[in-house]
């Protein structure tokens, strides 16, 4: 296991590129999410209005 | 194509691809991540930082492929003016320039141990980040007017014009001497990398594809909801003016 995270000596190069990645596409993703959830929230509330 | 333009069409496709790519994205992370960190064997000179090749590629090829798109969105944009396809440019480009962003740095810290430097000025280098800028400034000027509409159209004519760097990217590392090794993928005939190393690489790529789908509808969605709302703020507010108006 410790072999698996040592990365053969190239530990940080190797968990970097993927935190990298993970933490751009992720911050990408939820921040679309949020976008999405708050345009939605804002339609409802102005068909709520009109009713 | 045409028929997609069409906001409430595009709703109904959306929804339907949607769960599917969601799903998608999901499983082919999870089996691509499984291939590239444990089941793929390390290269007999790179060692383990092979495995920087299944984020750094597939991030590479995303940039160019979401710019290609911006520049379609861009050039249906300005002739046929189809308000989803200024929509849809305006979408993509944060997704495209947030995976050249990943590539630049990814490809970084490959290069550290196996170059040994971070960053050199040749043809493929420069002319990646050169696309970072274009993402950058189709960003910029999309956003740059009040008039959204004269935005669109001067980030549209950006993106077209920025396409003469795709080809550049492409065949920078066979036109100069670059310290990027060439394409290793995709040449006919001559397999140059293992099964067990392009298979993670393709779910990697895959992945990314279905991570993209499923984000751009996020966004183009997003987007759509707050061009209704403008646009009804918009009739309220001239209905509200011209009742005014009769009522003096």
């Amino acid at each position: 296991m410790s072999e698996f995270f040592a990365m053969g000596g190239y530990a940080f190069f190797v968990w970097s590129s993927y935190a990298v990645v993970a933490i751009g596409l992720g911050g990408v993703a939820i921040a679309s999410w949020f976008e999405r959830r708050l345009a939605l929230a804002a339609l409802e509330a102005e068909d709520g209005d009109e009713r | 194509m045409q028929r997609f333009a069409n906001p409430r069409r595009f709703k109904r496709l959306s929804a339907a691809i949607l769960p599917w790519s969601g799903l998608a994205t999901v499983i082919l992370f999870a089996a691509g991540l499984w291939l590239a960190l444990i089941a793929s064997p390390r290269d007999y000179q790179q060692s383990e930082t092979v495995r920087i090749m299944y984020v750094h590629v597939p991030a590479a090829w995303m940039a160019m492929f979401v710019y290609a798109n911006v520049a379609i969105a861009s050039a249906a944009a300005l002739v046929w003016r189809h308000p989803l396809a200024e929509v849809a440019g305006k979408a993509m480009a944060p997704i495209g320039a947030c995976f050249t962003a990943l590539c630049l740095i990814t490809g970084s810290l490959w290069g550290k141990p196996m170059w040994g430097t971070w960053w050199v000025w040749d043809a493929r280098l420069t002319s990646v980040l050169l696309l970072f800028f274009l993402y950058l400034g189709y960003i910029a000027l999309a956003n740059a007017f009040d008039d959204e509409q004269r935005g669109a159209r001067a980030a549209a004519i950006l993106a077209i014009v920025g396409v003469i760097n795709l080809p550049i990217i492409k065949f920078s590392v066979d036109w100069w001497n670059t310290l990027h090794q060439p394409a290793s993928v995709g040449r006919m005939g001559v397999p140059s990398i293992h099964a067990s190393m392009l298979t993670p690489l393709v779910v990697m790529a895959l992945a990314n594809m279905a991570f993209f789908v499923t984000v751009l509808i996020w966004r183009i969605e997003a987007a759509l909801i707050g061009r209704r709302l403008a646009t009804r703020r918009l009739l309220a507010e001239s209905a509200a003016a011209s009742a005014g108006g009769q009522r003096a």
